[in-house]
């Protein structure tokens, strides 16, 4: 279980986050929907401390990881999807998926997740020997996506997987993104502002508005809740 | 993409017939070469030495750092410091006397060597430490920068360095054995290092420095890594040159000489080995070539006076050229092997029959 308790967030002078509360159980599938500019990249950059919170404690299983370095908080199976794909464009997309193992030493269980990766993701074994430079968004996304399954994540947080994808394709995406949370019961919290989408496959979901939580609640009880549909899903009635 | 058999049938084959040179030269005075084009030889050995380990923080890991002439100038001074004997000391040291601990330092050539490389290593460490918090253009100004600064303690520091004079008489023991054999045991360590986990490592960096971190790549001790043994490198390749010209001065290390080597890296092709080691061998070889538009020519009745430096006009020239239209270089970040020399001449040929 990770739980983000009433965390704080600065800019400068901009307070980015102010007093966010989220609970992220094991197995589940949790999604931070919210506007540009809501907050929803900061809040999963300061669970990775990439950023300072300025108050608050993030807790992951009973222990305060708040203050670790981001290469400790990985280490514990915290993993990060960077928004905007961030693939190694001139290496393979095997090496690719060897640097997501980076801090493994384990060779046979390396050998066994790739092929793990090039039967989810089929395209990764075609092009295993290309240049991931050369790879669609969907692909890269795809192999972005494996790259940070090779890291044997616990909880795996995806940052706007949907960025300017094709609506087939992030469907596919999605239903990957369902079949990893089945299947080895990873927990994953998802951000999007494709709400609609990420809304349809979460287990639980949470609003976000200019820096703190709005709304919260099941995946179908904010479907069908009216500001909510006003507000991102486009829809009035 | 796996090699062919005749790939590696062909490089067994070619180095071998390299090292049949290489001895036949030194031992049997192969061709009758002088002892100026077999300096230039030993010469290209040491550039391509200090052109790898620029190419180790440049082209594999990604930061543009332009320190090597700093480090150079460490390994340099350090092993001339070592090798020059306490009589020559003596004489040498004619303003300032030398101070009392150096005056009979003395090591074999090889711990002097050994001892430049971790000097400068050393000093790569402490100045990794603010500098390598900076990225792109900044990280250059500030590794130039140092570079500097260590270039005007050596001028200054007269009781340790002889300043603007110099050392002389450092003993020669830079023979071509000495040269390819040192230069065969940094491209066999690189090439190593480069298929470690810290070479992905590097290379990931490289790439993308928000996916590293989140891969759990620590991004400052594998960057100080990769600046610390290229600090190593540039010593051992200072040390080199120092013993090769017997003599040496402040001069010798000013930043244009970051650029000489960085032009042999950028024309090689950034992230690659053989294409550092080539680019040396090119651009080192021009340079002495090149010294012909340094001196009077008379082509008919034009009389070309001999601009002293014309040279390095020309070469930054080519460098605009090959940034311009061939950015990644001879062979980009890839290695050589006959295999794409064999695609390079098919590709030609078929470009010809199209024509």
């Amino acid at each position: 279980m990770l739980k983000v308790n009433d965390i704080f967030v600065n800019y400068g002078g901009i307070k980015a986050l102010k007093g966010i509360n989220m609970e992220i159980p094991d197995g589940k599938i949790i999604t931070l929907v919210g506007s540009n500019g809501a907050g929803k990249s900061t809040t999963l950059k300061a669970i990775m401390h990439l950023v300072n919170t300025a108050s608050g404690e993030i807790i992951y299983n009973d222990e305060n990881i708040t203050k670790l370095s981001t290469q400790a908080i990985t280490q514990k199976g915290i993993v990060l999807v960077p928004e905007g794909r961030h693939v190694f464009a001139e290496l393979t997309v095997r090496e690719n998926l060897k640097i997501g193992a980076y801090l493994r030493k384990d060779k046979e269980g390396i050998k066994k997740d790739i092929n793990m990766c090039e039967e989810l993701f089929p395209i990764l074994g075609e092009r295993r020997n290309q240049l991931s430079g050369t790879l669609s968004g969907g692909e890269q996304q795809m192999l972005a996506f494996a790259r940070a399954l090779m890291t044997q994540p616990k909880v795996l947080m995806m940052d706007e997987p949907s960025l300017g994808l094709a609506p087939l394709v992030i469907k596919d995406i999605f239903n990957k993104v369902k079949e990893i949370n089945k299947e080895q019961h990873m927990t994953i919290l998802l951000i999007e502002q494709n709400a609609n989408a990420a809304l349809k496959i979460a287990d639980y979901g949470y609003v976000m508005e200019t820096g703190t939580i709005g709304l919260e609640g099941t995946g179908a009880e904010l479907l069908s809740n009216q500001r909510v549909k006003e507000l991102y899903l486009g829809k009035s009635s | 993409m796996k090699k062919s058999k005749l790939n590696n049938i062909l490089s067994v084959i070619s180095l071998a017939i390299l090292v049949a040179l290489i001895v036949g030269i030194q031992e049997f005075g192969l061709f009758g070469l002088n002892s100026y084009v077999i300096g230039v030889i030993k010469l290209c050995c040491i550039y391509a030495i200090c052109a790898l380990s620029m190419n180790m923080v440049n082209g594999l890991t990604g930061m543009f750092s332009l320190g090597q002439p700093g480090f150079m100038a460490l390994g340099a001074y350090t092993t001339g410091l070592l090798t020059v004997s306490a009589q020559d000391k003596l004489e040498i040291y004619k303003i300032k006397p030398i101070v009392g601990f150096l005056a009979n330092a003395n090591a074999p050539f090889f711990i002097a060597l050994i001892i430049g490389g971790l000097v400068a290593a050393f000093f790569a460490f402490l100045i990794g430490f603010p500098v390598l918090r900076l990225k792109g253009d900044y990280l250059a100004i500030a590794s130039l920068g140092f570079s500097e600064i260590i270039r005007i303690f050596i001028q200054n520091g007269q009781s340790v360095t002889n300043g603007t004079t110099g050392l002389i008489r450092i003993p020669s023991h830079v023979n071509l054995y000495v040269a390819f054999g040192v230069l065969a045991l940094v491209v066999i360590f690189m090439v190593l290092l480069i298929h470690s986990s810290y070479g992905r490592a590097f290379k990931a960096i490289r790439e993308d420095e928000v996916a590293a971190e989140a891969m759990g790549v620590n991004l400052f001790k594998h960057k100080m890594f990769s600046f610390v043994i290229s600090g190593f490198i540039a010593g051992i390749g200072g040390g080199l040159l120092a013993s090769h010209l017997s003599a040496i001065s402040p001069d010798v290390f000013k930043f244009t000489l970051a650029y000489e080597i960085l032009l042999m890296v950028v024309l090689g092709g950034q992230g690659s080995i053989s294409g550092s080691i080539i680019g040396a061998f090119i651009v080192r070889a021009a340079l002495e070539w090149l010294r012909i538009v340094d001196n009077p020519i008379k082509i008919g009745f034009i009389n070309y006076p001999g601009i002293s430096g014309m040279r390095m006009v020309v070469f930054s020239v080519v460098l605009m050229l090959i940034i311009l239209f061939w950015s990644r270089g001879i062979f980009g970040s890839e290695e050589f092997s006959f295999d794409r020399l064999f695609k390079f001449f098919k590709g030609l040929k078929k470009s010809k029959k199209e024509v």
